[in-house]
């Protein structure tokens, strides 16, 4: 076997050193009837070349987004990213590393990591961020139960534009620590209906913008009502892209901002791993979850990094930890860093006015179409459009004709409009792939 | 002097050392790395666009006008940095990582090459289904083989870690407890042994934490939850066990089947922690050990790469008695062939854990790790990990001292008894190896032994590695025990850094760049 180094001979010899005859003798201390005497079901091992044409022939069978016109978004968003990000990201001493619990021989993941979380500070507004949870969905849920903590109180308000995804693995984790979820029913423009729901029992808030049918939300008076009531605004966002061009969470009062990373330097995956951006004020710090790492100096007085305050961590606070997490995104952090550091403040901006145009550009031409009409007020790169027809009929049809062109909404909630479909345009959509689409949906509509 | 609560000391003493810097701040190899905040620039990027058409905005009057301050990097100085930085990082490609209870084995390299296949890494998780019949197909792959190597007949693929598998399953519990009318049903007992996140998870599922003693063999002592459980009596309030099997003393529980029993005949339910399961793969089935729930983390067990930290992966087999109330979404195949997912909640279903469905990157490494092994190679990978591990505790056993006596499994635990009297911790130790170009291994950890050291060598060392290891460590207890404390206490003094001072870190956090 390709991956196992010891051969009989080597086992013979370490089993005498032990004072064995036999490996059975090491697993003597298993119960007789714990031990398994069938013989598994399951292949024999393969070479490196059968493997792969197997998992070749698989990944074939699915049509994967770069070839073909591609409009789907809904909170994994597909942008290029540039060829040295997945070859650095390939390198032993990051691939092959644990966690930096050892930081003498960890700067590279802690410089990153700290690099990360100022990159991750900045772009949201806030001051502080950890060192990456899961993904957006499980950082948004982390918060709610954060904000109970912080506040003492028991009820968080979900507004009606967060991913239905988000909002259920929310409601699915704070449930089993008693926090009441009140979750809106999704409509395009209610997010603000929230405000009136606000009261002194008010835990948090959480409201996504862009929210899910790519609206964009002025997160100012919610988070004004919020604070007159003691309550924490928390932000989201499934999109990195729409900070270049966006006010940042923090900006508008957020107190907490969670949200998705995958957009910059991760790929689609089909849903994972992404990275989960996690972001407070300095004052919430002892209440995140997560890694975090700080600055210090080493003996000689030489600046070093380390992770730290973990004593709200699981492996120090056991069950008086502020959450179990324990392995993040590691990896996806750094590519999302490397993507950062490559693009900039400026080729960040730049980025997003790219993919603000070609929404806007398509957003125009999909209104012209007679059964199809744009619905948003506002919106970064993606947008609803009610048709006439079932969005996911729709959808299908188009997918035969190999256009991937949009999320229907009911796909995220079944008991929502089956009418909505939503469409994303990032930059690597181009004329070509807008007239494709453009075309083949008036057919479908006509 | 800085202790944490493990008593473990967190700020170096001041030693004065005579030696020279360079004028560059380099060191041969190693590179000076400032932080990019540093290097970089504000109205630089490394990436070509093509010009704005200059549209009209529609952002609803909340477009952001200030310049963002990040720094941009062209590529070159990209890949500088990035190279420089890692080479401060330990790698398993760089030698042996005996980390205990973190599985550090071979990552290999055919599994990242299956995981950018665009039909697995191109693909948008709502795509529609007849598009992703491979990306489904392979989920449907991988929860097969888990369900025969555990015979357990479901499995949850979504948790994205392993206490997120840990979450999945003892949130399913829950679910059924309280389905069944018993959500008084809120003790989970839970050993001193174990890792961390099962107490954090057990409170994390709105459970309160029983803890159980181990006894002198390091196992759970029989007796003491014996009288706890009948203590409680008929109406009692256990929701269940969390358990690791091996434990985190690197021994089977070798009662393991009456503790299920019992927990089971309590109404309580047996959560397995099954960050171990690399002991046990193809010799040993949780299923029939009585087991309810399990995660696997796919990153130690089946070889997904740590990453620095992650991304994990944690699919979580389930019972028969729990398998109904599963998170969403999972993967079904009709008659035809044709795969399907779930992902509406039913009356039954726990809910969600995150969105879309679970770590697909993990799941196409994972299934073309188990497709290589094959059951036999799975098999010959347990059996080599147990016998490195009992190499390591036969040969070092004389110097060092064993925290339990007898043969261990996977991994093999270590007290400070050999370094008693001598001035030196194992965290002086521990520091030491680095010096000798080993990453140390996991250090107090876990808490029932004073001053623990586990090692844990895994299938992947081969001989000569282990030898060479050995010779080492034999060499650095002879050398504590011959009272050398001062080269132990200024270690490491290769490394990169010397000594952090971690208090100064936690008492003034600085957590970003701040101009």
């Amino acid at each position: 076997m390709r991956y196992l180094p010891l051969d009989n001979k080597d086992r013979s010899q370490m089993l005498g050193a032990i004072g064995v005859k036999d490996i059975e003798d090491l697993f003597e201390c298993i119960p007789k009837q714990a031990r398994s005497s069938e013989l598994f079901d399951l292949p024999c091992h393969k070479p490196e070349s059968e493997v792969e044409k197997y998992m070749i022939r698989l990944s074939d069978k699915s049509i994967n987004a770069s070839s073909v016109p591609f409009f789907c978004g809904a909170g994994a968003y597909k942008h290029h990213v540039p060829s040295s990000v997945d070859h650095l990201i390939q390198r032993s001493e990051f691939l092959t590393a644990y966690t930096p619990y050892q930081p003498e021989i960890s700067q590279g993941t802690l410089q990153v990591l700290f690099e990360f979380q100022s990159q991750v500070a900045i772009l949201t507004g806030m001051e502080v961020a950890n060192a990456s949870m899961y993904d957006g969905s499980t950082a948004c849920a982390e918060a709610v139960v954060m904000a109970k903590r912080v506040t003492k109180k028991h009820k968080a308000i979900i507004a009606p534009g967060l991913h239905p995804h988000y909002s259920l693995a929310t409601k699915t984790l704070a449930s089993s620590v008693d926090i009441d979820v009140c979750v809106l029913d999704s409509e395009i423009s209610s997010d603000y209906e929230v405000i009136d729901l606000i009261n002194d029992e008010t835990a948090c808030i959480v409201v996504q913008s862009p929210n899910v049918f790519g609206e964009i939300v002025d997160l100012t008076p919610i988070a004004e009502k919020a604070h007159q009531h003691k309550a924490l605004l928390i932000a989201v966002f499934t999109e990195p892209v729409a900070l270049g061009l966006i006010k940042p969470p923090g900006e508008q009062g957020a107190d907490i901002v969670v949200g998705e990373g995958q957009g910059i330097g991760v790929g689609l995956n089909f849903g994972g791993p992404h990275v989960g951006l996690f972001a407070c004020n300095k004052k919430l710090v002892r209440q995140m979850p997560g890694r975090i790492c700080g600055e210090t100096i080493d003996a000689d007085g030489n600046r070093a990094f380390v992770l730290t305050l973990s004593t709200r961590e699981q492996h120090i606070r056991r069950d008086k930890a502020t959450s179990n997490i324990c392995t993040n995104s590691g990896l996806c952090c750094l590519a999302f860093s490397i993507h950062m550091s490559l693009l900039g403040g400026k080729g960040l901006r730049k980025l997003a006015i790219l993919n603000h145009e070609k929404a806007n550009l398509l957003a125009a031409r999909i209104d012209k179409i007679n059964g199809a009409k744009v619905l948003n007020s506002s919106f970064f790169n993606e947008f609803a459009v009610e048709l006439d027809k079932c969005a996911e009929d729709v959808v299908d049809s188009l997918a035969s004709k190999n256009i991937l062109g949009g999320v229907p909404f009911s796909r995220l909630n079944k008991a929502g409009a089956k009418d909505i479909l939503l469409i994303c345009a990032t930059e690597i959509v181009d004329q070509h792939d807008i007239d494709t689409l453009c075309s083949a949906l008036e057919e479908e509509l006509r | 002097m800085s202790m944490n609560t493990q008593g473990r000391i967190t700020a170096p003493t001041k030693i004065n050392y005579n030696v020279s810097k360079s004028f560059s701040g380099n060191k041969a190899l190693e590179q000076a790395t400032k932080l990019i905040f540093e290097t970089g620039n504000f109205n630089k990027t490394g990436i070509d666009f093509p010009a704005a058409k200059g549209l009209e905005y529609r952002l609803g009057g909340l477009e952001q006008k200030k310049d963002i301050e990040l720094p941009g990097l062209s590529e070159p100085e990209i890949l500088r940095h990035y190279v420089r930085l890692s080479q401060k990082n330990y790698a398993i490609d760089l030698g042996v990582y005996p980390l205990g209870s973190c599985t550090m084995k071979h990552n290999p390299r055919l599994n990242e090459k299956i995981a950018r296949l665009p039909g697995f890494a191109d693909v948008h998780p709502l795509q529609p289904i007849s598009t992703v019949q491979g990306a489904l197909e392979l989920m449907y792959e991988l929860s097969n083989w888990l369900t025969k190597l555990c015979n357990m007949p479901a499995v949850a693929l979504t948790p994205k870690a392993g206490a997120h598998g840990e979450l999945c399953g003892m949130m399913t519990i829950r679910a059924r407890l309280d389905a069944d009318g018993n959500s008084h049903k809120r003790r989970v007992f839970v050993p001193e042994s174990a890792h961390g996140t099962n107490p954090a998870t057990a409170v994390q599922c709105g459970f309160f934490v029983d803890e159980l003693p181990a006894n002198d063999k390091g196992c759970i002592d029989m007796k003491v939850l014996r009288s706890k459980v009948n203590e409680l009596g008929e109406n009692n309030d256990i929701a269940g066990i969390m358990l690791t099997n091996p434990n985190t003393c690197g021994l089977f529980e070798s009662e393991i089947i009456e503790i299920s029993e019992l927990i089971h005949s309590a109404g309580g339910y047996f959560y397995c922690d099954g960050a171990n399961f690399n002991a046990l793969v193809g010799r040993v089935r949780p299923g029939d050990l009585g087991v309810d729930a399990m995660h696997i983390n796919l990153h130690k067990t089946f070889s997904t790469p740590h990453g620095g930290g992650g991304p994990g992966s944690g699919p979580t087999v389930l019972s028969e008695a729990l398998k109904d109330f599963a998170p969403v979404p999972y993967v079904i195949k009709d008659k035809l062939g044709y795969y399907s997912l779930v992902e509406e909640i039913d009356e039954m279903s726990m809910g969600r854990l995150c969105a879309f469905h679970g770590q697909m990157g993990m799941y196409s490494r994972a299934l073309s790790y188990l497709m290589s092994h094959g059951r036999d190679g799975l098999k010959q990978a347990t059996e080599d990990a147990v016998l490195n591990a009992n190499y390591i505790l036969a040969s070092l056993s004389d110097l060092m001292s064993p925290a339990y006596s007898g043969h261990c499994m996977h991994e093999v635990l270590f007290n400070d008894t050999f370094l008693k009297n001598t001035g030196i911790d194992t965290i002086d130790f521990a520091k030491a190896m680095i010096d000798e170009g080993y990453h140390p291994m996991t250090m107090y950890f876990p808490l029932v032994v004073h001053g623990a050291m586990l090692i844990e060598p895994t299938e992947s060392e081969s001989k000569y590695e282990l030898d060479r290891f050995i010779h080492t460590m034999r060499g650095l207890a002879k050398k504590a025990k011959n009272g050398d404390v001062e080269s132990f206490k200024s270690a490491p003094q290769y490394a990169p850094t010397k000594r952090l001072d971690e208090t100064l870190a936690a008492r003034k956090p600085i957590l970003r760049y701040d101009a």
